[in-house]
């Protein structure tokens, strides 16, 4: 028995019986694309192209064919890194610890939320790959016994257990989402026509029958699944947080990062959630399951992750100050005041005051608006791992050593081919897979249904 | 209606009577010590040149200061090593004995700040995040926000004694720290001055009682408002409720964190760290949390709440079991990168620590995280009410170890021990705690009879 509060606004829209469900949910998939889905895949697929070239030019010539020079020894790629993992965050929090607090609203984007996750970690495991130069010896960064005498990882470093915390995160996102999937996969293979769709979703739904054993079978894998994917949600920020943290460098040395990492990616996350999910409503009509609340609560956890993140920076700069460590101090002040301010100021009006106008009920509820929002934020997340990344490194302890960085047109396009093979991936999955994942929805129908919602309050009414 | 009974008066009154016995052992033994003080400190010191493993000790604090000050111009260097050697030898230990009994008062006044405001923090969440689950036990969470004023008059009365100099708990209040004429002068210290000056330092106390106690008391009576007219008006002051809420976490989210700043950590004032405000928060939390269950549990047991069931008891339980873990991510968080990274300036706050504090700090990590991971874990437990007070207990106790270690050694340094005294102390504010929120808790129904999601409350079903 489920009872929702009168006061709260329905989550579903409409008079929506389950089959109405069942066929809005598979139509994007049994039907012809729209027109504006093959030109958002024809650009996606050109960029993609374009980066796939630039990737294997870098692994031909060296790494030396990007702009990274022997004081900034790192900047794009890894900026790229960290901001594709942090994207990914959002998918794992909204299907684990959305569901731990019960949250019926991540019902209608938990789906196409962690295929983002799934999507974004390849993204990001890509740069650490190609950073290496050698890629054919990628194996290297595993713990695997070899014939090469004492050559072992080193587990004293962070940049090792960010291999296992990625790993560990991506094998956990996958299999949750796809036991997800399960339920819906059949829902698909029942209504298939032509025999080969029947048989590929059939392999797809390892036979789910939908009986009560299997019922109670999926909601305890969901369960425990949400149990691990938590810490993990915690965990994989973290991790990348001490890839910086643990060095003394000023500006990166900070016992904040951790947490504040993960905040970060988190705010990241549902920015690039609400710029998919404003796309994908649209295109394939699902306004009634995405309704303007959806993107209200994402807009209200925008905006508070987005103020967690400022006052970090804010604790970030008052602590370098308090410290009294020249080293801090000027770390600081040269990212406020020096060469790169513009980037540093880019991320302050992007991350922190940017988010502000989600307090006002007219703003976050404008759909135009929050997608503009959603795009700031990400260009302001990009911004700040790039603020902390090469603002650190660039003025080092040494002044004769200080220099600038500068891209070259192989970061530039390797970064905006990613983010082709990021739309490709997922413009292929909005047209094959379920993108709201309906049997869960079915299960809030009758007490979250508009319609059905009336009808409760008219019943109590009476009383 | 709850009715504060005879029994639990007594007990109360009990407690208070063992905290004030405590109270004035805390300062006559000082009283007492008072004519010895001088030899105390000799004795400390010779103790420490004895053993050269405190020495070591010394001398790593030592160079931390040198090589902070060593980043100033080769003159301030001189000076300030120098001036650091002088306070660090004598006028430390002294005053580490003399700060004793108010640093006592601080541990346990400080922790109780932590349970009622981390019981106003968790109100104003509750509104802010619409949650239906917990309408039954909101009002346990008013009553106890409402004991903030007691704890926050202590605390300004210990910053006020330490401006007047009858204290150093905070080293920087120490007369003449940034005068480069005196003998005492820091230049580290000083140049926080902007920061850490008597009329700033008091006035953001200020501010944050003002602000605290403001919300508090709206959030009280709005919410009794409420019982008096009808379900209309619950609905409407509901609405309100989470728009102040929503501001008071605004100011929640900074004070939070430039108050264990201010009261924490300028106690070791040459130290710093920009997690500490979060990593007190998250112990604060889970204090509070606790405290909400174990008094809701107590009523429950006593035939009160009877729209409490498991289901409210497992959640609470759930997050006494999570927010552990969290405090545990963040206390892990800030001790591996500071031993990671090894820098003198940072490392020494461990240090002294883990050479001096072993026993506590070792005490609490397992109380804080060993303990809770293992009894809370299963759902049964959570959902077992003899279960939840011995692990409630246990997270207490272990949190008031680990305020115990935040305080202490920058105050009194070698000079500490763990007995009856603090335990007293803690009976006499759990004593008047009990007086102030079950009076509060009587005045009132335990349920809020016009809150919009009561019915979702009561039908909580996991």
């Amino acid at each position: 028995m489920h009872y929702e509060a009168p006061v709260r606004e329905p989550l579903v829209l409409g008079n929506k019986s389950y089959h109405d469900v069942t066929v809005e949910v598979a139509k994007p998939i049994e039907t012809a694309p729209p027109r504006s889905w093959w030109i958002a895949f024809s650009i996606s697929l050109l960029l993609f192209l374009w980066g796939v070239g630039n990737i294997l030019y870098t692994i031909g010539y060296g790494i030396g064919t990007w702009g990274l020079n022997k004081t900034v020894g790192w900047a794009w790629d890894i900026t790229n890194f960290v901001w594709w993992v942090g994207i990914g965050h959002a998918g794992t929090l909204i299907s684990a610890v959305l569901l731990l607090f019960r949250q019926k609203w991540r019902m209608a984007i938990n789906r196409s939320a962690e295929a983002m996750t799934i999507f974004s970690v390849i993204q990001a495991a890509l740069f650490p790959g190609i950073h290496m130069g050698r890629i054919w010896l990628a194996y290297f960064v595993f713990p695997i016994p070899n014939q090469f005498g004492s050559l072992w990882v080193n587990f004293n470093s962070p940049l090792l257990w960010d291999v296992f915390a990625i790993s560990t995160y991506f094998s956990v996102s996958l299999v949750f989402w796809y036991t997800g999937l399960i339920p819906d996969f059949a829902m698909l293979r029942d209504r298939a026509v032509r025999p080969v769709q029947k048989h590929i979703y059939g392999i797809l739904s390892f036979g789910w029958g939908g009986k009560a054993k299997h019922w109670q079978r999926f909601e305890e894998v969901s369960l425990v699944l949400a149990g691990l994917a938590t810490p993990l949600v915690l965990s994989v920020h973290t991790i990348v947080s001490m890839d910086f943290a643990t060095s003394v460098i000023p500006g990166w040395h900070t016992t904040i990062f951790p947490p504040y990492f993960v905040a970060g990616a988190i705010f990241s996350g549902f920015a690039m959630v609400q710029t998919l999910l404003i796309i994908m409503r649209k295109m394939f009509k699902m306004e009634h399951y995405i309704t303007i609340q959806h993107i209200e609560m994402m807009n209200i956890i925008i905006m508070v992750t987005g103020s967690i993140v400022g006052v970090a920076y804010i604790t970030e700069l008052f602590i370098a100050w308090y410290s009294g460590v020249e080293y801090e101090q000027y770390a600081f002040l040269n990212r406020a005041t020096g060469p790169y301010w513009w980037a540093y100021w880019s991320m302050m009006t992007c991350n922190v005051f940017s988010p502000q106008f989600m307090w006002f009920k007219k703003l976050r509820t404008n759909l135009i608006f929050t997608f503009i929002i959603s795009i700031v934020v990400n260009i302001g997340m990009w911004f700040e791992r790039f603020v902390i990344i090469v603002t650190s490194l660039h003025r080092d302890y040494l002044p004769s050593s200080w220099t600038m960085f500068a891209p070259t047109s192989v970061d530039i396009a390797i970064y905006l081919g990613t983010i082709g093979f990021f739309f490709v991936l997922f413009l292929l999955y909005a047209r094959t897979f379920p993108v709201i994942a309906q049997a869960e929805l079915k299960t809030i129908l009758k007490s979250s249904g508009e319609e059905q919602k009336k009808h409760h309050s008219e019943h109590d009414g009476h009383h | 209606m709850f009715q504060f009974s005879d029994k639990a008066k007594r007990f109360s009154w009990i407690l208070i009577g063992i905290g004030l016995i405590a109270l004035v052992f805390n300062f006559v033994s000082f009283g007492g010590a008072h004519g010895e003080e001088a030899t105390h400190a000799t004795e400390a010191h010779s103790d420490h040149g004895a053993t050269p493993d405190a020495q070591a000790g010394d001398q790593a604090g030592h160079d931390a200061h040198a090589a902070q000050a060593g980043h100033g111009s080769p003159e301030a260097h001189g000076e300030a090593g120098h001036a650091v050697e002088g306070h660090g030898d004598e006028g430390h230990h002294a005053s580490f004995a003399h700060n004793k009994p108010w640093s006592r008062l601080l541990v346990a006044t400080f922790f109780f700040v932590a349970i009622a405001l981390g019981a106003l923090f968790f109100l104003a969440i509750q509104y802010a995040a619409q949650a239906g689950w917990s309408v039954v036990v909101l009002r346990i969470m008013e009553a106890m926000a409402s004991f903030l004023p007691i704890p926050l008059a202590v605390m300004l009365l210990l910053i006020v004694l330490g401006v007047v100099n009858v204290h150093h708990i905070w080293h920087w209040m120490a007369p003449g720290i940034s005068d480069p004429s005196n003998p005492h002068y820091d230049a580290i210290i000083a140049g926080k001055t902007p920061y850490l000056n008597a009329p700033f330092f008091i006035g953001r106390a200020v501010i944050y009682a003002i602000g605290w106690i403001l919300a508090a008391r709206w959030l009280r009576s709005a919410s009794l408002k409420a019982d008096a007219g009808t379900a209309e008006d619950g609905t409407r002051i509901w609405k309100k409720a989470r728009q102040v809420s929503a501001g008071f976490l605004v100011f929640f989210a900074v004070t939070s964190s430039t108050m264990a700043w201010d009261w924490i950590m300028s106690i070791d004032t040459h130290w710093f760290s920009t997690l500490f405000g979060w990593y007190t928060f998250a112990g604060m939390f889970v204090s509070a949390v606790t405290v909400i269950t174990m008094i809701a549990i107590y009523l429950k047991m006593n035939g009160y709440l009877p729209e409490l069931n498991q289901n409210h008891l497992h959640d609470l339980g759930k997050f006494m079991f999570a927010f552990s873990i969290f405090w545990t991510y963040l206390w892990f968080s800030q001790y591996m990168l500071i031993w990671y990274a090894n820098i003198p300036e940072e490392v020494t706050y461990y240090m002294v620590r883990f050479r001096e504090y072993k026993a506590p700090m070792l005490t609490f990590l397992v109380l804080n995280f060993l303990a809770p991971l293992l009894v809370l874990m299963s759902r049964d437990s959570k959902r077992n009410m003899y279960f939840v007070m011995v692990a409630g207990t246990i997270i207490l106790l272990g949190h008031f170890l680990d305020h115990f270690v935040m305080i202490m050694p920058g105050s009194v340094g070698t000079e500490w021990s763990f007995g009856l005294i603090d335990l007293g102390l803690v009976a006499l504010y759990a004593g008047v705690f009990i007086q102030v929120v079950f009076r509060q808790l009587a005045k009132a129904p335990l349920v809020p009879a016009h809150h919009p999601m009561l019915t979702e409350s009561k039908l909580h079903h996991i």
